[in-house]
């Protein structure tokens, strides 16, 4: 048999799909739609890649290429051009540990395990008997962890608060930060909305102060007036007082976070709630708080990263937290003038964890905006 | 059955009523604060009785003697602690409103640049944006300031651009303006031209709306606000001198000078504020549907005007709220300029003013009642701007 033209191959309409021309798929399509789809794209895509040029390969060949990776006691072992990760490997374990006593680390992981399991198990749905955590870290670990870290009871050897320091003290400010202020601005978020004239009062005018003045201030007070405040013999180490401070403050923000959740709960919640017979404290825990809460978890997550960001500035009142102890180590005669190999690995450490924590947000508000949405 | 009601058929008393335990309840909060309040201030007032530390405000009149890397305004060592407050406080809002307009240029403009549609261009600037928002700013302060500026070469090799400008590690030297006589013919020159532009501003919006035409209104304010003082300035034979920094031993002399502390300061304060702004700027743009665009080419407006005339108006009502609290954050962060000796008010006053006279207590409320008149200001404005921009319904 004879082969039939194409065109008598299909009835009229039946024609499979053809593939699209060449210059409309695939790659080159992409570039000339994504980078020289105009004179303007196409001076703007080349400005971008001589900006590229400019930049990255310097950077790379002064951060991995040309840069010193070897083990050394001081800035003579670093022979080669680039940069000098010697110190960050000479100095590595006391800018995650501070001076704490080398045998007594293992306090530190077993503390930061305790904390950062339970958390990450609120934080992702599936983990049940949240109640429990929550009341374990928020209730009984803060005070089991000072007793962890500090010591002096049974056969643990006392440790000093300034000792502590490194990339620990700064976990460990972010913690207090999210351990304390997130209780303290729930119960002012309630205040905030309460019935009560005086509560509501007190409670607006301690966040609208608080979120006026800058953190600094707030540091030079919980350091400078505290101490004024107590009674004779009385006295917090620095170390505890930052702590406070960073704590309210974080109070405050985490209060106004919390109180665009409580608004977001439709009026009938509270109706339903009130209809049932509930009391203002079941209303609360029962039905208003678990949706509220949810529905802000992002708004938290980045009020924390904002707050972890915002320890970097202990260093005002003497505390030795990473910034801050790799600052001294470059000002150590030693390893005199690697100021930028110190940043560049104090950048590296914030920008693992707040990038990270930044991502959970942005994947939660995508979670929450799906399904069952006002 | 109102709640006393309730109580009466229980056969409770008072306490199940809860109006009143209500009001028993706030007199108890207000008694223990009023009653930890006088505890705080009996303590400070013994503390400092025994450290010997004076109370009140007297000690702004004394002489303060030490000196202040930064003054705009007279300050000399004699000059008192009242004196300190007002330089420092000069100080903070010079770095805040640079860097608020600054922040704001750029923020808008990688805002714009991460909506591109050139794919590197978008990349690059999420890539930017995103790494700046996660290093904290005290980080990028002491990176201006020990990592970058003091790296430059010292003041004897300072980088010479023309002869006129040197950078080095103690800062930026450039020529010093000297006006004389007839000088002042050119500021005056500028607002003559800024009045005639907001004047004819209004004449064209009256005309466009009366008949349709258009006016180039642009280039003419362009040419009236720049072309006049510039004119003048011809005409009045150039009435001004250039002093020329010079290096005498081992600093320049003579015309302006930048300091490092300031220009680290402002440097990431601008570069982590305008990454926020930014983002702010996207989702703002973001919010406006794609059918306005869409309606605007239809009815045959050019991507220009589509901007200017209908995208923008309407993503400003999504941007300015929090863009407001942006300004508030880098306010507040000017004072991280603590970290490089910038003396702003904090460094200054909450600082060394508190630590030679030991008054705390004043200093601190002092420092933070500035900081809470300046957020109430800019609050202020910025709503001011936002009702102005809202939508309005009629």
């Amino acid at each position: 048999m004879a082969e039939r033209p194409e065109t008598e191959k299909y009835p009229p309409g039946q024609h499979p799909a053809l593939p699209p021309p060449a210059s409309q798929v695939g790659v080159i399509a992409w570039l000339r739609d994504n980078l020289f789809s105009g004179p303007v794209n196409i001076a703007l895509t080349l400005l971008s890649l001589y900006l590229i040029w400019l930049t990255v390969p310097p950077i790379i060949e002064w951060a991995i290429i040309d840069a010193n990776f070897n083990a050394g006691e001081s800035r003579e072992a670093c022979v080669r051009d680039g940069a000098c990760w010697t110190m960050i490997r000479a100095r590595f374990w006391q800018f995650m540990y501070g001076f704490y006593p080398v045998n007594e680390r293992w306090r530190i992981d077993l503390g930061l395990v305790l904390f950062f399991v339970p958390m990450v198990g609120l934080l992702i749905d599936r983990v049940p008997a949240k109640k429990y955590i929550a009341i374990f870290l928020f209730g009984i670990y803060p005070f089991l962890a000072f007793w962890l870290f500090s010591g002096g009871f049974w056969s643990l050897p006392a440790v000093e608060t300034r000792l502590w320091g490194g990339l620990f003290l700064t976990i460990l400010l972010g913690a207090v930060g999210i351990v304390f202020s997130l209780p303290m601005g729930v119960i002012l978020a309630l205040g905030r909305r309460s019935e009560l004239p005086v509560i509501r009062l007190l409670c607006t005018a301690f966040i609208e102060i608080t979120r006026a003045v800058p953190l600094i201030t707030v540091l030079f007070m919980a350091s400078v007036m505290l101490p004024l405040f107590l009674p004779e013999g009385v006295t917090f180490d620095k170390l505890m007082r930052a702590m406070i401070g960073i704590a309210l403050f974080g109070a405050a923000y985490m209060a106004e976070v919390v109180r665009g959740g409580l608004q977001a709960i439709p009026r009938g919640q509270y109706e339903g709630a009130m209809a049932m017979g509930l009391g203002y404290w079941q209303m609360t825990g029962l039905i208003i708080m678990p949706q509220a809460l949810r529905i802000v978890i992002p708004g938290i997550v980045n009020t924390f990263i904002g707050l972890f960001k915002d320890t970097t500035l202990v260093i005002v009142i003497g505390l030795f937290e990473l910034l801050n102890i790799v600052q001294a180590a470059f000002r150590d005669a030693n390893w005199a003038g690697l100021a930028k190999e110190g940043y560049a690995f104090v950048a590296i450490v914030f920008f693992l964890f707040c990038f990270s924590m930044s991502r959970y947000s942005l994947y939660l508000e995508r979670k929450l905006h799906t399904g069952h949405k006002r | 059955m109102t709640d006393q009601a309730v109580a009466r058929v229980r056969g409770g008393g008072w306490w199940r009523d809860q109006r009143v335990r209500g009001i028993v309840f706030q007199i108890v909060v207000a008694a223990a604060i009023v009653l930890f309040a006088a505890y705080i201030i009996g303590n400070t007032a013994q503390n400092l009785e025994q450290r010997g530390i004076a109370s009140g405000f007297e000690f702004l009149g004394r002489q303060a003697g030490f000196d202040i890397s930064i003054t705009l305004i007279p300050y000399t060592v004699e000059s008192s602690y009242g004196r300190v407050f007002w330089v420092g406080l000069v100080n903070t809002i010079v770095l805040s409103v640079i860097g608020i307009f600054l922040a704001t240029i750029w923020g808008f403009l990688l805002g714009i640049l991460r909506l591109s549609p050139n794919w590197l261009i978008r990349k690059l600037a999420a890539t930017y944006l995103e790494t700046i928002r996660n290093i904290p700013l005290a980080l990028q302060i002491v990176f201006w300031y020990f990592g970058v500026i003091a790296a430059m070469p010292v003041v004897r090799n300072a980088i010479d651009i023309n002869g006129t400008v040197f950078l080095h590690n103690r800062g930026v030297n450039f020529p010093k303006l000297l006006p004389e006589a007839g000088f002042i013919l050119i500021p005056i020159a500028l607002l003559v031209g800024i009045g005639i532009a907001v004047l004819m501003k209004r004449w064209v919006a009256r005309r466009q709306a009366a008949t349709g035409e258009q006016f180039p209104t642009g280039w003419v304010t362009a040419g009236l606000v720049l072309g006049l003082p510039f004119l003048t300035a011809l005409i009045a034979g150039q009435p001004w001198a250039w002093e020329y920094p010079e290096l005498k031993g081992f600093n320049f002399k003579g015309g302006w000078v930048i300091l490092p502390e300031f220009v680290a300061v402002l440097m990431a304060l601008v570069a982590y504020t305008s990454a926020f702004i930014g983002e702010i700027v996207r989702a703002g743009i973001q919010a406006v549907s794609h059918g306005q665009t869409e309606a605007a080419y239809a009815v045959g407006l050019r991507p220009g005007p589509t901007l200017r005339l209908v995208i923008i108006p309407q993503a400003l009502r999504v941007i300015v709220p929090p863009l407001t609290s942006q300004y508030l954050n880098l306010t507040k962060n000017s004072t991280l300029g603590v970290l490089v000796a910038y003396p702003d008010l904090v460094n200054v006053f909450a600082g060394t003013v508190l630590n030679q006279t030991g008054q705390a207590v004043e200093c601190l409320l002092l420092t933070m009642l500035v900081y809470m008149t300046l957020s109430l200001l800019i609050s202020a404005f910025m709503n001011w701007y936002n009702k102005r921009i809202a939508l309005k319904e009629r």
